[in-house]
């Protein structure tokens, strides 16, 4: 019983470390119906700019929040570039054209941000605690092992998911972006300035990309690989439903639990290594049931 | 006044429906098939050859196939390295379980295996739409990379799981020289091309083509979506799994399962949507476009005399590739085709507009 | 208007396009005639993308060493080295498109290729052979191209992936004392999903079986960067060592992980590409302990390191660092530019003091005998051991050392190694002819 609970939480922690990628995406489509793509390379970016600055300014009196700071303009900037040169330029495009267009982004920005910090690896070291900590020892023979750092990364997700969650339901900016994503036109009747709202979404999105990408990169080492983990993010979005911030985290959820498990149990059958695969054919399978994710909007067509 | 169908009279119902109605076009088509078929191999180095038409052709078809299910139907895929990937092992297993087999009877099987293959990854298209399924059709692309690593038999049980393919000779007749490569890829493109230009103005294509812009309506005046969607996916496997096949054997001859990994999917993807969705012309300009582009930013700065490091090169190729593609979708969202298309449309006036 | 203008914008892209086409063939057109005195050297190299960290100090030892060559020795017997860099990005088909552009350049073509990824050594192993290019795989490649009979074209010099797991096995043996005391003991194989890290399970197989310790292999699918199930496995089986068979960012990510379950990292052994600065460092200070296999080399500097210093570096030509002259990788770079050097130079003792064919070279190479006495005279003493290569052997040597990460820099724990041949090379013949067999490719007899 030890060894599965073990892996269990192992799969839930990991589960949450994607649901911090898939949260980016979700945050985007929801205001905009755009899949952004970029959103991994954004990862990238936002912790190459913090790992660098924090190297230039590491005789200052404060360089991890200097850099924060700096990396969060810089962030802002990036969202209003996207909105002025991509995203009003594109407006009213079929949503595939949008797509591209992010993938686009993701081009420039892994040519941008290796050209400007290097393409070196990066030690991120933001004093979150390395030591594994051992559980329930006297219940289960060798304990629970569990990382303390997906502990941290996962109460981060958790105070990211419920700032977010105050943030849509009470504020005023975020009522108006629950408004842009229920119908474009109709919130634009009333008043909401639709490109405002885009830039603040990108700008939130590259935060939750900032937040990914200290985490993951204080985890992997900040480097080009960590543009990658957007492909581990996106059973989970599936999964948890494209315009849910819930869906996300409970995806993730479910995505980690799952491969974590099948990689274990059932990986050594087959030959292993099925983590990868497995996450999108589980996704999949809830999929054929629910055919707009868990917590995804039905959208009812009409001819 | 150089693009004018006025002055030709259909007199009979074949001229009418032929596959290219207008002189131009005809004498368009003529001109680059001659272009193919006799100055480029009379012209072009090792070279141009190896490292741009042969991938060139094959990527154009894969993208043609790839199109014939994005463009034209509506679905969108990512998973079109696995079907190369398919295609790819299908070939050289019953290349190697069928000894003295004609190596285009193999492609025409594994294309035929893809298929199949495809038809099962298409399934889902029957209740998932969109983006939801562009991202399950990753499932098929990271199942295949991993069955092909993993399982033994694919790989005729080489230690590392790479694989070595032999010459192509068909009837005795070697493809050993990059010319003889280009033509055999140049004959299967422009055979498959055919296929396809005939296929969409057909009734399965107007089944589709219905299916994208509407798949309720669609459903309504008569059209059975899972078949619409099935043969899609199918013929659209076929064309991507011999690709596959060319991609193996004619221009890698040894591959291991990266090679067709997603980044594979991503640029044929991209090939269809900057060339143009829904347009088999497009298919073309897209894979020449996205083939020639990197390889052209790549050398630029060597050209101009610009001395700066070769990763600062591959950063600035990656940089403007990206906005190129963004400029590109802002200025002509339907791709390069459509932007041809306005230049037709164009050429009927000019150079008297009045 | 609007239209015009974006006719006007695409057709000036496609002309742009077209142009640099012609160029192209321009260039490939007057690429014979050039300084007879000259001996081409094509690059594959990676200074982008994921696996960045690792290939930039490679290239870089790479190049400083040709230039070293040509700034303080004037060339290689006054043949001036020239190179041309091309990224690959270590995707295979941007780097067949880099063998195709840059293999005819300089007065006589290319002189060797070392492509630095299994995928493009996959891709370039027949083109080569038309092409009469020898293809330089140090440390990597196919493990059964050590038989020159029938791999006329491929080297992988100082060490294959069977004589690294080979040596390993030795080593973990030595500490448990002796290799018959393996027996009932469990090694894990932490492995890259790719034929990379597939290339050591045959060789592993037939050791456990001989030794009747039990293998347990662990996949790590590619990138590498999500590893949480594969440690959890090692944390529940507990094998006494674990060998990691990773690369770029899945070693460093190996690392962290083994410390989250709890696995000491003095058992861990990784290859030689699992064994660098990049693989340790962002782990920090749970790399400590952490072991790996050596391709000949260690970190640090030796007499010919003050040579580029002063030379390459002191003229400001160094191509990255001065700080990282003497990683890892960075030597190992070097290492590859000496063998490629003194290949030349061997070669020249035949055919003249010229611009050599790949052909030419290819001979060099196969009659390569690096001394003890010539490593000394090159400033190399103590980085490697002689080399001599032979028809029938294109590895040239099969002795390592095993090093250790000790918190801030590398050092040797054992004394070098050498792969029993009589273990490895059975299965170099029998994988060697059967890819002649599948190939049609006919033996060359290396005895006469």
């Amino acid at each position: 019983m030890g060894p599965f609970i073990e892996v269990l939480i192992a799969g839930l922690m990991a589960g949450v470390l994607y649901s911090l990628v898939a949260l980016g995406f979700v945050l985007i489509f929801k205001a905009s119906g755009v899949f952004n793509f970029a959103q991994g390379a954004m990862v990238l970016f936002a912790a190459l700019s913090f790992v660098r600055l924090m190297e230039f300014l590491q005789n200052t009196f404060a360089p991890i929040l200097l850099s924060l700071a700096i990396t969060i303009v810089i962030m802002i900037v990036l969202a209003l570039l996207v909105e002025r040169l991509v995203l009003r330029p594109l407006v009213n495009q079929p949503p595939i054209s949008l797509f591209m267009a992010t993938l686009g982004i993701a081009y420039f920005l892994d040519g941008l941000g290796q050209s400007i910090w290097g393409s070196d690896i990066y030690t991120l070291d933001v004093g979150i605690p390395k030591e594994p900590l051992l559980l329930f020892e006297s219940v289960f023979e060798d304990g629970i092992l569990v990382s303390s750092e997906d502990l941290v990364a996962a109460l981060v997700a958790g105070v990211l998911v419920a700032g977010l969650a105050v943030f849509f339901q009470r504020t005023r900016i975020g009522r108006a972006l629950r408004a842009v994503a229920d119908d474009h036109q109709a919130a634009q009747s009333v008043g909401i300035p639709l490109n405002y709202i885009w830039v603040i979404v990108w700008t939130v999105a590259g935060l939750v990309a900032l937040v990914a990408g200290i985490i993951w990169g204080s985890k992997l080492g900040v480097q080009f690989s960590l543009s990658l983990i957007a492909l581990k993010a996106l059973p989970v979005l599936i999964l948890g439903g494209f315009e849910s911030v819930l869906g996300a985290i409970i995806g993730g959820l479910i995505i980690g639990a799952g491969e974590k498990l099948s990689e274990t149990y059932l990986g050594p059958l087959i030959g292993g290594g099925i983590e990868y695969w497995f996450a999108y054919v589980l996704a999949l399978a809830f999929l054929l049931f629910r055919p707009q994710g868990l917590f995804g909007e039905v959208h009812i067509d009409r001819v | 006044m150089f693009y004018r169908e006025a002055g030709q009279f259909k007199s009979s119902y074949a001229a009418d429906q032929a596959a290219f109605p207008i002189a131009q076009d005809r004498i368009f088509i003529g001109i680059w098939l001659l272009i193919g078929f006799v100055a480029i191999p009379l012209l072009s180095n090792e070279y141009l050859f190896r490292a741009i038409f042969i991938p060139f052709l094959i990527l154009a078809l894969a993208a043609l196939g790839l199109n014939l299910l994005v463009g034209y139907c509506g679905q969108v895929s990512l998973g079109t390295g696995a079907f190369m990937a398919v295609g790819a092992y299908a070939a050289y297993n019953f290349w190697i379980r069928i000894p003295g087999l004609n190596p285009l009877i193999a492609f025409v099987l594994a294309g035929g295996v893809a298929t199949l293959v495809g038809i099962v990854f298409g399934i889902p298209s029957l209740r998932i739409k969109g983006f939801y399924l562009a991202v399950a059709t990753l499932a098929a692309q990271f199942f295949m990379d991993w069955m092909f690593a993993r399982v033994g038999w694919f790989t005729n049980y080489t230690p590392s799981g790479s694989i070595a393919v032999p010459p192509i000779s068909v009837f005795g007749f070697e493809f050993d020289s990059p010319v003889r490569r280009y033509m055999l890829c140049l004959t299967i493109l422009v055979l498959f091309a055919i296929v396809a230009k005939n296929i969409v103005r057909g009734r399965i294509g107007r089944g589709w083509m219905a299916t994208r812009d509407m798949d309720v309506a669609a459903e309504i005046i008569g059209i059975r979506p899972m078949y619409a969607k099935l043969s899609a996916f199918a013929v659209s496997s076929f064309f991507i799994g011999v690709a596959g096949a060319l991609w193996g054997f004619v221009h890698l001859g040894s591959w291991e399962p990266l090679a067709f990994d997603i980044n594979r999917s991503f640029s044929i993807l991209f090939m269809v949507i900057i060339g143009g969705l829904g347009s088999i012309l497009g298919a073309f300009l897209g894979a020449a476009f996205i083939t020639v582009l990197p390889l052209f930013l790549n050398q630029l700065p060597i050209w101009l005399g610009i001395e700066i490091s070769t990763a600062m090169i591959s950063h600035i190729e990656f940089m403007i590739f990206g906005a190129l593609i963004v400029f590109f979708l802002a200025v002509e969202p339907l791709g390069l085709a459509r932007l041809w298309q306005i230049a037709k449309e164009k050429l009927r006036l000019w150079p008297f507009p009045y | 208007m609007k239209l015009t203008w974006k006719l006007a914008v695409s057709t000036c892209a496609i002309a742009v396009l077209l142009s640099g086409c012609e160029r192209q063939e321009e260039e490939a057109a007057t690429g014979g005639e050039v300084n007879a005195a000259e001996q081409f050297v094509p690059l594959l190299v990676y200074r982008s993308g994921p696996y960045a960290p690792n290939g930039i100090p490679f290239a870089n030892g790479l190049v400083d060493y040709l230039n070293l060559v040509n700034l303080r020795d004037g060339g290689v017997n006054g043949v001036t080295l020239t190179y041309e860099e091309c990224e690959t990005g270590y995707a295979t088909d941007r780097g067949v498109e880099c063998y195709e552009r840059l293999k005819g350049k300089g007065p006589t073509g290319a002189t060797a290729v070392n492509p630095l990824s299994t995928g493009i050594t996959f891709a370039l192993t027949e083109k080569v052979a038309a092409d009469k290019i020898p293809l330089i795989t140090m440390g990597y490649g196919r493990s059964e191209s050590v038989d020159g009979s029938v791999f006329k074209w491929n080297f992988p010099l100082l060490g294959t992936y069977w004589t690294a797991a080979d040596i390993l096995v030795q080593h973990v043996g030595n500490l448990s004392g002796g290799l018959n005391k393996l027996e009932g003991k469990k090694i894990a194989l932490v492995y890259h999903d790719s034929p990379y890290g597939k290339e050591p399970i045959p060789l592993l197989e037939k050791r456990a079986k001989m030794h009747g310790f039990e293998l347990l292999k662990i996949p790590v699918t590619h990138p590498g960067v999500e590893q949480k199930a594969a440690w959890l496995q090692v944390r529940q089986n507990r094998p006494d060592f674990v060998f990691l068979w990773g690369w770029g960012v899945m070693n460093s990510t190996a690392i962290k992980e083994a410390a989250a379950v709890r696995y000491p990292r003095d058992q861990m052994y990784g290859v030689w590409w699992a064994g660098a600065e990049p693989d340790v460092t962002p782990a920090g200070r749970n790399s400590k302990g952490y072991n790996s296999i050596t391709l000949q080399h260690s970190s640090g500097r030796t007499a010919i390191h003050a040579d580029i210093i002063e030379y390459v570096h002191g003229g400001g030509k160094g191509a990255g660092p001065e700080k990282d002259v003497g990683h890892v990788l960075y030597n190992r770079g070097l290492i590859n530019a000496v063998l490629l050097v003194e290949s030349i130079r061997t070669a020249q003792g035949k055919y003249g003091e010229k611009s050599l064919t790949g052909e030419e070279v290819r001979w060099g190479i196969e009659n390569l005998n690096l001394t003890a006495a010539r490593i000394k005279e090159l400033g190399l003493e103590g980085m490697m051991q002689p080399v001599k290569l032979s028809c029938s052997d294109h590895e040239g040597v099969r002795r390592a050392r095993i090093h250790q990460w000790d918190g801030s820099d590398w050092q040797f724990v054992s004394d070098w190694i050498e792969a029993d041949n009589s273990v490895v090379r059975p299965m170099v013949d029998a994988a060697a002819d059967k890819y002649a067999k599948e190939k049609g490719i006919k033996k060359v007899n290396c005895t006469s």
